[in-house]
């Protein structure tokens, strides 16, 4: 057996790939070479565009500019079908399969087996798929309707799928995210079986442990550029987490010192099945408590368990000492808890309203007079107060909020929490989307809310704005708080190490 | 069947109850039910009416819904590429009214000739309502309800104030809804033989499959590089092409034709479909259902003809056959849902 594996000719190659979604540039100028027999891992923070360098590869995306070469020949794919056609299959990180249709019909859609009249062949479409399925050594049949099946096992369907077009390329945009242990150990056979048939495997992850374990060579990006690519004898982790971090902090507006007053909230062994396990922390008056992590690790399922929006199932949450049942948002507001989601435009703001009425739409009910109508002239100096407190720039209370940048948007969903006076204010990643400018802007207010004896959680995947802004900082992987740090001993190194689940101490 | 079953209790760990069992097999739940909900509606009315029953009878049934069923088929393609066509009814009346009157026009004119156009007529305000949905990008409600009222316009501005009656039209084309073969209406044979097909045809050819796909998960259609456009435009032409025979056929069963005819008929044709068990979501549900969903409509309404009930309580019992049918569907997806979750714990 060949021992070295020397590649010899790259399968594809891709070269100074660029592209832009609108203002923002996702990908800058990168390159990646695939060699058949090869586990490649491409690794990176969330944003560093691996997600758009995978639709590129499938032919979602058109890169700007930038070649893309296969078998050594230049291609430039416009659809998902050119992609297939060249062997190349992709895994998305959200299965992209049929719901209504059984599992041969999701391996087979639009390559149906067909018999002598040209007719779909039923009876050979399910032997086949069985045949294939006995190999991946599933729990289901070609026959189960896809509905029924639990995400690990449609992500084993995805794989079928590809095993049915013998595909030469497979890439995996995060495989093992929903995956549990067993499973993961599973799907690394058929990845290294695969490998064996001379399959070229991208297989992206912020996992580090399953890309040592896994990968013959790995490639790392940071803001939608290349960083470093070396085989993986070459690395350890802790060099792949320096190259992984490192981002500039100059431009950004650091937390004003304060003293923390009294604990307001406290919550004891918080879990929730499938979601997070065993959470426990406080947070002080004043304080802004950081919660790091990786997209998925559970950040925001604790936020919104604590908002009344999901139950727990276990644990204790105490605001000032006494414990609480919050069973819904309504009494989470009632309670003095704010909570400005991720997602501000389908979840904080009603756009076609005028920033006056997205302002004061949590306190309507106080601001009504008789017969529920609303008191105009309250809502009016109410408006007007934050708007110049948060220095929202518009041309006035009255504009529609559709039309504000993100960051001015984002200062009405705060405005907007704030007009309830809460004790608690959960901030889920406040500025992503938001400029330079703005997302000073919103440190700023931030920390003067803090200073003010507001207790903040505040949720960022970008670890400058946490290490900027936060007193301290949990750090969260897979549902568990693997790590705690004061403002002083945190580095992007030792949270990005917490963050990919390299070390456990803390709790 | 009796495989499928077996092999799904030797490989799970622990056998599914009998519930998950059924529900996995939802399309062939909702014909079974529509089946014994047809069953019960037979027994209940021939009991005291035992002529509900007679052959005479069931041979009215479907004959009223025979044309019907012929447009059904046709939007249950639409609906299964969670489109919905509602300018059906506005494409049969301007057919059946057009091909009246070129028999009026044209004395001695062939009944193929006339078949033909009628059949264009349709295909092509098929082709627009299409156009204006895949290429147009504008939701096909809005589509066909603008085509809805644009096309009836038309009837209304070719018929005028006029109206086509039986001496306008030569007997052999009144021959075709009146003539049997073996004793069979040739109408329900037409209507038979072109659901057969077309429920053939979405089990047997991959663009078949395809249309549900696109129904199912657009996005995931998409990335398995089907032509969604292209499958869409399709099934509205199809459903126009059907629509426009289905109005050739009404002009040679009524005979009296004025601008009105089968005025509000869309909305029967989609009760039918999802009465029928296809998802007004797309992706699942059969023709079968869907002529059954028509039948049962039929049904409703031949038996509180018989018993004498006021026909003003038909839209209610249609409604309460609508709400009742998704309402199943929900349940039924829901339990589907929780067996998965049970199974994961």
């Amino acid at each position: 057996m060949d021992v070295t594996h020397a590649p010899t000719h790259p399968l594809i190659e891709l070269r100074d790939i660029t592209k832009h979604f609108g203002g923002a540039q996702a990908l800058r100028e990168v390159h990646l070479t695939l060699y058949p027999h090869e586990v490649h891992a491409l690794v990176g923070e969330n944003g560093a565009g691996k997600s758009t360098l995978v639709k590129i590869l499938a032919g979602v995306h058109t890169p700007d500019a930038g070649t893309m070469l296969v078998d050594s020949t230049p291609v430039v794919l416009h659809a998902p079908n050119q992609a297939q056609r060249l062997g190349i299959s992709v895994i998305h990180q959200h299965p992209t399969l049929f719901p209504d249709l059984d599992v041969a019909e999701n391996v087979f859609m639009g390559r149906h087996p067909l018999g002598p009249l040209g007719q779909v062949d039923w009876k050979r479409m399910y032997s086949s798929v069985d045949a294939l399925l006995a190999t991946l050594g599933v729990q289901f049949t070609a026959r189960t309707p896809l509905r029924s099946l639990s995400v690990a096992d449609q992500q084993l369907v995805e794989i079928a799928k590809a095993l049915n077009v013998r595909a030469r390329v497979l890439v995996m945009d995060e495989p093992t995210a929903s995956l549990s242990s067993r499973e993961v150990t599973e799907l690394f056979s058929i990845v290294r079986r695969l490998r064996e048939q001379n399959v070229a495997i991208l297989f992206v992850s912020h996992r580090l442990e399953e890309i040592f374990e896994l990968a013959d060579r790995i490639t790392i990006f940071r803001d939608g550029g290349f960083v470093f690519s070396a085989p993986t004898a070459e690395l350890t982790p802790d060099a792949v987490i320096r190259y992984m971090v490192g981002r500039e902090m100059a431009t950004l507006f650091p937390k004003q010192a304060t003293t923390l007053g009294a604990a307001v909230l406290s919550v004891k062994h918080l879990s929730r099945a499938g979601k997070f396990r065993d959470i426990s922390f406080e947070v002080h008056q004043g304080e802004i408590l950081g919660l790091a992590g990786l997209v998925g690790a559970g950040r925001t399922e604790v936020a919104q368990a604590l908002f009344g929006i999901d139950r727990p199932d276990n644990g204790e949450i105490q605001l000032g000492g006494e414990p609480v049942q919050i069973d819904s948002p309504a009494k989470a507001m009632q309670l003095g808890l704010a909570y400005v989601p991720e997602d501000r435009l389908t979840q904080g703001l009603i756009l076609e309203f005028p920033i006056r009425s997205n302002i004061t739409s949590p306190i309507w009910q106080k601001i009504s007079r008789w017969f529920g109508l609303l008191d105009f002239a309250r809502e009016r100096s109410i408006a007007q107060d934050f708007f110049q407190r948060l220095s929202i720039r518009a041309q006035g209370i009255n504009q529609r909020t559709q039309s504000l940048s993100g960051g001015n948007q984002q200062k009405v969903v705060l405005a907007k929490w704030l007009t309830t006076k809460p004790k608690l204010l959960m901030l889920d990643e406040p500025t992503r989307g938001v400029d330079i400018g703005a997302k000073a802007e919103v440190h700023r207010i931030v920390s003067d809310l803090a200073a003010e004896g507001l207790a903040i959680i505040l949720i960022s995947s970008e670890l400058p704005e946490v290490l900027g802004m936060a007193d301290r900082i949990l750090v969260m992987h897979e549902g568990r708080i693997t790590a705690e740090f004061d403002r002083a001993a945190a580095t992007q190194e030792n949270v990005m190490t917490a963050a990919t689940g390299q070390v456990t101490h803390g709790n | 069947m009796v495989t499928e079953t077996m092999t799904t209790e030797q490989e799970g760990q622990r056998a599914p109850s009998a519930v998950i069992r059924v529900t996995r097999r939802v399309g062939q739940v909702r014909e079974l039910g529509l089946l014994v909900v047809l069953l019960l509606i037979f027994v209940g009315v021939a009991v005291p009416e035992p002529r509900f029953v007679a052959v005479n009878n069931l041979r009215d049934i479907l004959l009223s819904v025979a044309i019907i069923a012929i447009v059904v088929v046709g939007e249950t393609l639409v609906v299964l590429t969670r489109n919905v066509d509602l300018s059906v009814s506005a494409i049969i009346g301007l057919v059946a009214f057009v091909s009246g009157d070129l028999f009026k026009q044209h004395p001695g004119i062939s009944i193929a000739v006339v078949i033909a156009i009628g059949c264009a007529i349709g295909l092509g305000l098929g082709l627009l309502n299409g156009l204006l949905v895949s290429y147009g990008g504008v939701p096909a409600i809005v589509v066909t309800l603008g085509t809805l009222y644009i096309y009836r316009g038309l009837d209304y501005a070719i018929a005028g104030g006029k109206q086509i009656n039986a001496f306008d039209v030569p007997d052999r084309f009144l021959n075709l809804a009146s003539d049997t073969v073996l004793g069979i209406p040739l109408l329900i044979i037409l209507a038979a033989v072109i659901a057969a097909i077309f429920a053939l045809l979405l089990r047997y050819t991959r663009l078949g499959r395809q249309v549900y796909a696109i129904g199912s998960n657009p996005e995931a259609a998409r990335l398995a590089g089907i032509q969604r456009n292209r499958l869409v435009l399709l099934t509205f032409v199809i459903s126009g092409l059907l629509s426009g025979f289905a109005g050739i056929l009404w002009a040679a069963r009524f005979a009296t034709v004025d601008a009105n005819a089968a005025t509000g008929l869309e909305l029967l044709v989609v009760a039918s479909v999802v009465v029928g068990g296809v998802s007004i979501l797309g992706g699942s549900g059969t023709i079968l259902g869907a002529m059954l969903g028509a039948i049962l409509l039929a049904t409703i309404q031949d038996a509180l003809n018989i018993l004498n009930i006021s026909p003003f309580w038909l839209q209610a019992f249609y409604g309460a056959a609508i709400l009742l049918a998704v309402m199943l569907d929900t349940l039924i997806m829901r339990r589907l849902q929780r067996s998965y979750l049970t199974r994961r714990l």
